[in-house]
């Protein structure tokens, strides 16, 4: 691991500035080839048949009338694959296929293989199960209450003798002393918050092939090879020799370019190992391609919260103490829920400064698709409901609320209520950049009725502190080679998904070792050559890989300045490798092309080569059970203000605008950030607005029913609902990241739904606490406010803004560098 | 991705032609024209037919003429997107361009027809649907089933109309042609419509609609028209409610005439019943406005066929229909 030094921006050639994506040519020329354009000779098509039953047992399955058509290779059930995975290794509780219980409509039963999608089709109408239907839990309240009687069933078996089978995980946490912080404020807040459940809806659906190389004959040592729209190759790859019983070494996965995935392809799904056992029972490749309406089922989107929220502050806004009571509604598997289920409070702890901290989370299973990451997991929906709760407290004290953020801002180089590091802190100039482009301070509570201005903040890791399954091996590898060609290969093990990693890494070897773009070429994705990294999840690839990266690079640009300054009779420090020369540092117009360089080095060092790595520092969480889930080697901050103008007689929001700040540490290429940064709050404002995925109740049609799984009626916003976004880049240089550099993939979600929630407030003096703010729900809401008589624009904060500024000014001076305590912690 | 159940698809050059392969294929066979309603529904096996006859080759079904004194002839071929751009259409009926502007997203709007979008299949959230979810629901009185999940008691299907384009029609008088191996005939749009979301209109399925006429504005007389439409996105949704109106006023500025038509409820649009007597003599005024959209709300009731909250649809009938009728005034009398 090396942390990499700040560098001056005038040092870059590359870094920093405006760079295409190595990947984008080919994408935007239609050269890219995703996985379902991937055609092998002799291919076979595979379909998943799934269960019409929320819950139910599966008395049997007769797969002979499927075998028996024309056209079909191979059959497989849930008796073929009898291991179960998770991608969290303590919650092992998914079959590739079901074994002999289903758990909810469209869990996967059995697998054919055929010569073309219409026969495995027709194949699937050709099997016969017999169910036997159980009692089904929508809400987690009610599978919380489940007894394990027959009319009360678990949806899994318990896994201790007496506990709860609906229960994935239940945290209890407590910092500090809540109760005297709540008996010491002046105003406290309480309220419940609900945030309905969304999914990715990435274009591209899952997609997989396998095959196998049968070498030595059919008893021989042939190697799967699975090819998958996923974003967690390695994942994968340790799921696959697992469950299918292989030798890891036998195992390849390769992932092409995927067509979005934001969390929904982060884990192992039911297509990836049926591909694979159909491509080793049949010996021919074997393609599955899900419908959209496959996507919705595989969902492992953001959870339903359930959210109570109290929050105590004293006269002058600052925060005493904060209690959160929060229910996940998980579906039917654990997917990532016990990390989710700590999320819901580990992450809350910045920016602001909590000195005293308690919540509970419970994840109850449902009978509904499983619930797992989405963009900003786990943290999205508590700080949906915080942020609006500083709001109120802002709005009851008569402060600014925008002042308020800024008189509990924890400050950097300082350590969380739970005791997480927290090391470069931008939010402040987040704050600010939003604050002057908004004109806030002369628009805010002064717009008339009917047109609001709203502000959130929120924090997020860049990248978890430990992988998924304990190991101390690195978490992020790079191997690169160069040759006298001039030409840079990178070999990286991430998963680019649209995000950009390949790009990245490109931008920091061809800074690092003087060579013009594009003269690097990147390989990623591919198990058998690349080096392993654990995947695009938890903003974890720029730190981690970037990092990795800068490793590999300056041990080769070492070899090649050393060749250089042999040459040169100088010192290797004084040679210099920048825009496709190296240069002697004191004179530079002695200098020689980088190939010549690089042919030196390779006279001096032989073929060049080098790998790099990154593994996180182990000393930057509280030693509590749970105290390392929410550990990150470094935050990225973020602010919004939202602009809405409310209809009130049909309750349609219209956003206007919203002002995204973004403390990514540096940018290593501005535009990508941007992307990311309008990405993320287009995402939120879509959820904010209108997603949700929601199921059809006992009194419509059937129980359990996906409402509407297609992208007609799981209305994602198109461009022209979509607001102006602005984004301000903010760059605090994080000391440990590459180049300085932190996350921006996730973070500048966040508080899109508080600011605009808290904008429909500015707007109408309606506070919006379930989500989403859809028309039918704000109509709602101002029918309510005008019935009670407060449907009216809010009074303006009281405070004078000179007062405040002096008080900020005498804090900031006062410092704010304590580390909080836990006093005690424990999960169970 | 969803299948396409198997079908040969024919392309005739002529309307003859046509009727001939629709009367040799019988009910196999259906008429397909821009297609962006029937392939997404057979995907989701709501109709297999073995043979499709495409309306896309016959020039007779194309063009767009203004006719004397507002009145215009479509050919049932042209798309959304022409009706839409149309100088003539924007000169007579400016709303029948805005409704057509208001289906669907631009591409669909190239590929679908003003003839489709009248014939456009009754739509609910019970029936589009994959055939998996359909089993998983235990199927329909639209299809394949036997009760009703919107109404849960009724045996009669209440899909949702869903077209844009038929409300204004309706509110103008508007007739279509229709021609058949049997022979032609013209019907009046606001008769074409039946209250059974099975099948909701008074065409044979082997008819084909190519033409639509809207009648001129009498002597003397001028003619408004509006269209306003509720949905969730700005684009792609079909509507929530979707609103003609067509107003007639005289030199005074005085109503002579005003229908309105409302649709998104049940299967057949609603057209407003003693409405435009409400105006008759009226000079535009906001008290008749409202008047208006009270009775409008009066008769139009939103039904479960939709995953929209429907006692929201119901509150805003009076709200759209208020901005619609906003469409037409101010009205001024002759200078």
């Amino acid at each position: 691991m090396t942390p990499s030094n700040p560098r001056s921006d005038a040092d870059f050639t590359v870094v920093g500035r405006p760079q295409g994506k190595v990947d984008g040519p080919a994408k935007a020329q239609g050269r890219a080839r995703y996985t379902d354009d991937l055609v092998f000779p002799g291919m076979l098509h595979g379909k998943i048949l799934r269960s019409p039953h929320p819950h139910a047992r599966i008395v049997s399955i007769d797969t002979s009338g499927a075998e028996a058509l024309e056209g079909v290779h191979a059959v497989v059930t849930g008796r073929d694959m009898p291991i179960t995975y998770g991608v969290i290794p303590w919650t092992p509780d998914e079959y590739p296929l079901a074994l002999d219980r289903v758990r909810y409509i469209g869990d996967g039963v059995a697998a054919v293989a055929a010569v073309d999608e219409d026969t495995a089709n027709e194949a699937l109408r050709l099997i016969q199960v017999e169910y036997e239907e159980l009692p089904h839990y929508l809400d987690p309240h009610e599978a919380l209450e489940a007894t394990g009687e027959p009319d009360r069933p678990f949806i899994h078996a318990p896994r201790k003798e007496g506990w709860n089978g609906n229960v994935t995980k239940i945290v209890k946490l407590d910092f500090g002393d809540v109760d005297t912080g709540m008996a010491d404020a002046d105003v406290v807040i309480e309220d419940d918050y609900f945030f309905e459940g969304t999914t990715h809806a990435p274009i591209e659906p899952h997609c997989a092939i396998g095959l196998v190389e049968t070498d030595g004959g059919p008893e021989g040592p042939g190697r799967v090879t699975v090819y998958s729209a996923t974003q967690v190759p390695h994942y994968l790859h340790r799921e696959l020799a697992r469950v299918l019983e292989l030798d890891p070494a036998r195992v390849r996965v390769v992932q092409p370019p995927v067509g979005g995935a934001f969390g929904g392809k982060s884990e192992p799904f039911d297509l990836e190992f049926c591909v694979a056992l159909l491509a080793m029972r049949t010996g021919r490749p074997v393609k599955i391609l899900y419908t959209r309406e496959e996507v919705f089922y595989s969902h492992r989107g953001r959870h339903p919260f359930h959210m109570r929220y109290k929050v105590g502050a004293r006269s002058d806004g600052t925060l005493t103490a904060v209690e959160a009571d929060t229910v996940l509604d998980g579906g039917a598997y654990a997917s990532f829920g016990l990390v989710t289920t700590y999320y819901s409070g580990q992450l809350l702890t910045a920016p602001y400064h909590m000195p005293a901290y308690r919540f509970r989370s419970r994840r109850a299973y449902t009978n509904k698709p499983a619930c797992g990451p989405k963009r900003g997991h786990g943290s999205v929906q508590p700080r949906f409901a915080f942020e609006v709760q500083l709001d109120r407290i802002a709005h009851a004290l008569g402060l600014d609320p925008m002042e308020l953020r800024r008189r509990n801002f924890m400050g950097k180089n300082t350590r969380t209520v739970n005791e997480l590091r927290v090391t470069s802190n931008g939010f402040l100039e987040c704050l600010d950049a939003v604050e002057a482009a908004s004109d806030w301070r002369s628009r805010f509570r002064r717009l008339p009725f009917g047109r609001g201005l709203g502000v959130a903040g929120s924090c997020y890791i860049s990248g978890t502190n430990y992988p998924v399954y304990p190991n101390e091996m690195p978490q992020s590898a790079i191997q690169l080679q160069l040759d006298r060609s001039g030409r840079v290969a990178i070999f990286s093990g991430a998963s680019e998904i649209g995000q950009g990693t390949d790009s990245m890494v490109a931008y920091l070897a061809a800074e690092e070792l003087g060579v013009p773009l594009e003269y690097v070429r990147v390989q990623s994705g591919d198990t058998d050559f690349t080096p392993v990294d654990l995947g695009a999840y938890s903003s974890r690839v720029t730190f981690m890989l970037g990092n990795a990266c800068l490793d590999a690079a300056r041990k080769l640009k070492a070899k090649v300045k050393e060749a250089v300054a042999a040459e040169w009779e100088c010192r290797p420090s004084q040679v210099k490798l920048a825009g496709g020369q190296a240069l002697f540092g004191p004179d530079t117009s002695r200098r020689m092309p980088i190939r010549q360089a690089f042919v030196l080095a390779e006279e001096m060092h032989g073929t060049l080569g080098s790998v790099g790595w990154y593994n996180t520092p182990k000393d930057i969480h509280g030693d509590y059970r749970g105290g390392t889930i929410g550990a990150s080697p470094a935050y990225s901050f973020t602010a919004h203000v939202a602009e809405v103008e409310v209809d009130v007689d049909t309750g349609q929001v219209h956003v206007e605008k919203i002002w995204v700040a973004h403390d990514c540490g540096r940018a290593l290429n501005p535009v990508l950030v941007e992307g990311q940064m309008e990405g993320s709050a287009y995402m939120g404002f879509g959820e904010a607005l209108m997603e949700e995925q929601v199921f059809k109740g006992p009194d419509h049609g059937r129980s359990g029913l996906h409402d509407a799984p297609s992208l007609l009626d799981y209305r994602i916003p198109t461009s022209l609902d979509t607001p102006l976004l602005e984004s301000h880049i903010v760059e605090s240089i994080d000391p440990e990241g590459p180049y300085g550099a932190k996350e921006a993939g996730e973070g500048p979600l966040h508080p899109a739904i508080p600011a605009i929630a808290n904008a429909i407030f500015d707007a109408v003096g309606v506070r919006m606490t379930r989500l989403p703010f859809s028309a039918p729900a704000v109509w709602r809401a101002i029918q309510k406010a005008r019935d009670e008589g407060t449907l009216e624009k809010p009074a303006a904060p009281r405070v004078a803004r000179a007062q405040a500024a002096r008080a900020r000014g005498a804090r900031a001076e006062a410092g704010r560098a304590q580390s909080a305590r836990a006093e005690r912690g424990g999960g169970s | 991705m969803l299948r396409l159940p198997p079908y040969r698809y024919h392309r005739p050059e002529r309307l003859d032609e046509a009727l001939e392969l629709l009367e040799a294929h019988g009910a196999m066979a259906r008429i397909i024209a821009g297609g962006t309603d029937l392939i997404p529904n057979m995907k989701h096996g709501l109709f297999t037919p073995d043979h499709l006859v495409s309306l896309r080759g016959l020039g007779e079904l194309k063009g767009i003429e203004a006719k004397p004194k507002g009145g215009l002839r479509l050919g049932a071929g042209v798309t959304l997107a022409e009706v839409a751009a149309s100088e003539a259409v924007l000169g007579a009926a400016p709303a029948l361009a805005r409704a057509a502007r208001n289906v669907a997203g631009p591409q669909l709007r190239n590929a679908g027809t003003l003839g489709g979008n009248l014939c456009l299949d009754t739509r609910c959230t019970y029936y589009n649907q994959s055939e998996f979810w359909r089993e998983a629901l235990g199927y329909c009185l639209k299809k394949d089933g036997d009760r009703c999940h919107v109404t849960r008691t009724g045996r009669v299907c209440v899909a949702a109309h869903s077209a844009d384009t038929p409300p204004v029609l309706m509110a103008l008088g508007a007739t279509l042609e229709l021609a058949s191996p049997r022979g032609r005939r013209t019907m009046a749009i606001r008769d074409f419509f039946m209250p059974d979301g099975v099948w909701n209109q008074k065409r044979e399925p082997d008819e084909v609609v190519t033409a639509i006429e809207v009648p001129p504005v009498e002597d003397g007389l001028r003619r408004r028209t509006a269209h306003g439409k509720l949905r969730v996105r700005k684009s792609i949704d079909f509507p929530l409610l979707s609103m003609g109106l067509a107003a007639w006023f005289d030199d005074a500025g005085t109503v002579v005439g005003l229908e309105g038509v409302v649709t998104g409820l049940g299967s057949r649009p609603r057209h407003l019943t003693r409405f435009g007597e409400l105006a008759l003599g009226e000079r535009w005024s906001p008290d008749l406005m409202e008047a208006l959209a009270a009775r409008a709300h009066a008769q139009c009731t939103p039904l479960e066929n939709h995953i929209v909250d429907p006692d929201w649809r119901k509150a805003m009938v009076p709200v759209i229909m208020r901005r619609t009728l906003e469409q037409l005034g101010p009205v001024e009398g002759a200078a």
